[in-house]
């Protein structure tokens, strides 16, 4: 969208104010995640730049507060809870989700539109709804303030985007090619996971991100069901930012930014491979 | 094979089977074996989220204290004509029914229960438990009335036969800032009492405004990202990426530091000389504070639609409408954005839809002013512990979610949603 030699004052000016109007944007969208990181390293418990930070001073940055989240145990064990937490739930929620999704994606599948609306419901829901109903639901089978039960509240939650994701891959598969791999002679299982197999595990794998990432960041439900032993990242930060805000929070928050950054790049790449194996280029 | 031709003119297969029969039955076994690899997941789903969110919004109408704690009394009040005192019976199973609600400790659920619709109405339940348990031997009419005079008046009875039914529509009439009174008629409550009716309005309001700033902001960069080359626009991308994957809290909590009245931006604001040091803006813990952040949060759903109806239209139309004449404002307000409609639809709505439920980021920014109908739903979950009222307000929002929901699956359809 490169602007014309031709274009008139008006047009250049528009050009111009355009981009300057998405360069604040994208600035508004991406600024806040940014800034927090800088703070992170403030030597003052502060949440703002100090003079010496902004004359970039060695003396006014410090790995402190990094040094006091990790010294801290609760800090420690929420981190553990959290990845526990999410990565059981995450394989419950991806292996349900995608024989769900093999099933819906049948031609001879009965009542789909029925059966799709209840698997996705968790995420239409409003979640203080969702917390409030498992709260009791878990409570009234003793589940509640136990590892079980927030695991599967989690997986609850995680299954729709599983669910979404596996059933989009397949619906986009060319079922040629499992006849042409017949046709030259693999048997149904070699079919299955040879030609299959690799094509759909893209899909599978974002929605098990999906289904992580929901499961790492999720406090609503957690706050309901989860018991102080099984405090995650986020309900440990909710306790934080609710009763004293301290720069710790800004390292967590640091260390979660980076978390986010690794998950991108894992699903770009995933997107990419997909798109080089169906043979699709990038347009 | 002599049965293939068994019948003249109908197919069979080679065991003689009409192919019509044999077709169907293979069919229903495909059939079974689709529904076979749903099945687990729908019943996971049906029992561990279905039936607690259903039987959620049901306690918002279930009425169990009265009619399980004074069975006696609901009993006796069965014939009462509801104009006069109730006779000596009805005070005799007044008295059993306190004396054991005493006893089994459980007397304190229909006395708050029945404190909601009446407020001190705790008191005189629990107060006449207390001495009800001393008193030896009836008439107790008299005694009764004596401990307390709330049962020599009319209305503490009807109260009672009232909320003696297995369900109660009083949390609904509640929820809308409704009471019923002692007549059993439904009226509005005092102007000063209203809070449900004007959080309900402000929710809805907070997040139609929050979808049109996410509509006006997520627009142009929406078109910019579907109009750059495609090594441009991967890298634009990104920007929009990764506040969608970094967790909710961590957006909520910058926030938090860059809007309060010691923050970054008051800071920079005071640095530039427009504002005084005194004179710092309070743009956090209000409505003003909310917005920005769920604006913040929510963009992304609006953008990543959009972008992806937006990579659909050929830029040839555009250059046609040109071509043709119309100068470049009118050709893309009367030809491109007409082409944008789903999108802005699709974003619309899944904003919509989420701001509406939202709890955590109002909790923490929201202050006095920004809170949403979530709050209060969390507030009588966790602090007044009046679940019935959290039923009826949670049934509310679910019901106006489901519409929109509705709205959107009719309108875009779910299985059509992308996401990342």
């Amino acid at each position: 969208m490169a602007i014309p030699i031709y274009a008139g004052k008006l047009e250049r000016t528009w050009y111009y104010s355009y981009r300057i109007i998405c360069a604040l944007i994208f600035l508004f969208l991406i600024g806040p995640i940014l800034i927090i990181i800088p703070l992170s390293f403030n030597v003052q418990p502060y949440f703002t730049f100090t003079p010496e930070m902004l004359s970039f001073d060695p003396a006014g940055y410090s790995l402190r507060w990094y040094e006091e989240f990790l010294a801290s145990q609760e800090w420690m064990r929420s981190i553990k809870n959290s990845f526990m937490v999410a990565i059981a739930a995450t394989i419950l929620a991806t292996s349900l989700g995608t024989l769900a999704a093999l099933g819906l994606s049948r031609a001879e599948m009965p009542y789909r539109a029925l059966i799709m609306s209840i698997l996705i419901s968790p995420m239409i829901v409003p979640l203080i709804v969702s917390a409030a109903g498992m709260f009791f639901f878990y409570s009234s089978i003793n589940l509640a303030g136990t590892f079980l039960g927030l695991i599967l509240a989690h997986t609850a939650l995680g299954i729709p985007f599983v669910v979404i994701t596996v059933t989009a891959t397949l619906s986009g598969f060319d079922h040629s090619l499992t006849r042409a791999a017949a046709g030259l002679g693999a048997n149904p299982r070699v079919v299955f996971f040879k030609v299959m197999l690799p094509l759909v595990t893209p899909g599978v794998i974002s929605g098990a991100l999906f289904a992580f990432i929901t499961s790492f960041d999720e406090v609503v439900v957690a706050i309901f069901v989860a018991g102080v032993e099984q405090r995650t990242i986020p309900l440990q930060m909710w306790g934080g930012i609710r009763e004293q805000i301290s720069p710790t929070i800004l390292a967590v928050a640091t260390i979660l930014v980076a978390i986010s950054i690794l998950l991108l790049t894992v699903l770009e790449l995933l997107r990419r491979r997909s798109e080089r194996q169906r043979g699709l280029t990038p347009s | 094979m002599a049965n293939t031709y068994s019948k003249v003119g109908e197919m069979t297969t080679n065991d003689g089977v009409p192919l019509k029969i044999s077709l169907q039955r293979s069919q229903r076994k495909l059939k079974l074996w689709a529904f076979l690899l749903v099945a687990p997941l729908l019943i996971f789903i049906t029992i561990s989220f279905i039936l607690p969110v259903v039987s959620m919004t049901m306690r918002g109408v279930e009425n169990p204290q009265v009619a399980n704690i004074l069975p006696n009394v609901v009993d006796a009040l069965y014939v009462w004509d509801g104009v006069d005192l109730p006779d000596e019976a009805a005070y005799e199973a007044l008295v059993i029914d306190l004396t054991a609600g005493r006893k089994n400790k459980n007397i304190g659920k229909v006395a708050s229960r029945l404190n909601y619709e009446r407020s001190g109405m705790r008191r005189v339940i629990s107060g006449s438990s207390r001495k009800a348990a001393k008193l030896k031997e009836g008439p107790y009419k008299e005694q009764m009335i004596k401990i307390n005079k709330a049962w020599g008046d009319v209305t503490t009875w009807s109260l009672i036969k009232r909320e003696s039914g297995a369900f109660t529509y009083s949390y609904l009439v509640a929820a809308v800032d409704y009471k019923i009174t002692d007549q059993g008629d439904i009226v509005a409550k005092s102007e000063e009492k209203q809070i449900y009716k004007s959080l309900f309005g402000r929710t809805l309001m907070m997040s139609f405004t929050i979808t049109i700033i996410c509509i006006l902001l997520a627009y142009p960069i929406a078109y910019l990202l579907a109009t750059l080359p495609m090594a441009k626009s991967n890298l634009l991308m990104i920007l929009v990426l990764l506040p969608f994957w970094t967790s909710l809290l961590v957006r909520t909590t910058t926030w938090i530091v860059l809007l309060q009245s010691n923050g970054v931006l008051n800071d920079i604001l005071v640095w530039m000389n427009i504002i005084d040091d005194s004179g710092r803006l309070q743009m956090i813990y209000n409505q003003t504070g909310t917005i920005i952040a769920m604006t913040h949060i929510l963009l992304p759903f609006m953008v990543l639609p959009l972008y992806s109806v937006m990579k659909t239209i050929p830029p040839s139309y555009m250059r046609a409408a040109l071509s043709l004449g119309a100068n470049p404002v009118v050709s893309y307000v009367r030809v491109y954005i007409p082409m944008t409609v789903t999108g802005i639809g699709a974003g619309s709505l899944l904003v919509f839809i989420l701001s509406i439920g939202y709890y955590i980021t109002p909790a923490l920014v929201g202050g006095q002013s920004g809170v949403l109908i979530s709050n209060m739903i969390a507030y009588h979950m966790q602090n007044s512990l009046n679940w019935g009222l959290a039923g009826a307000l949670g049934f509310i929002l679910l019901v106006i979610v489901m519409i929109f929901y509705a709205i959107f699956n009719k309108v875009i359809g779910i299985d059509k949603m992308k996401m990342g």
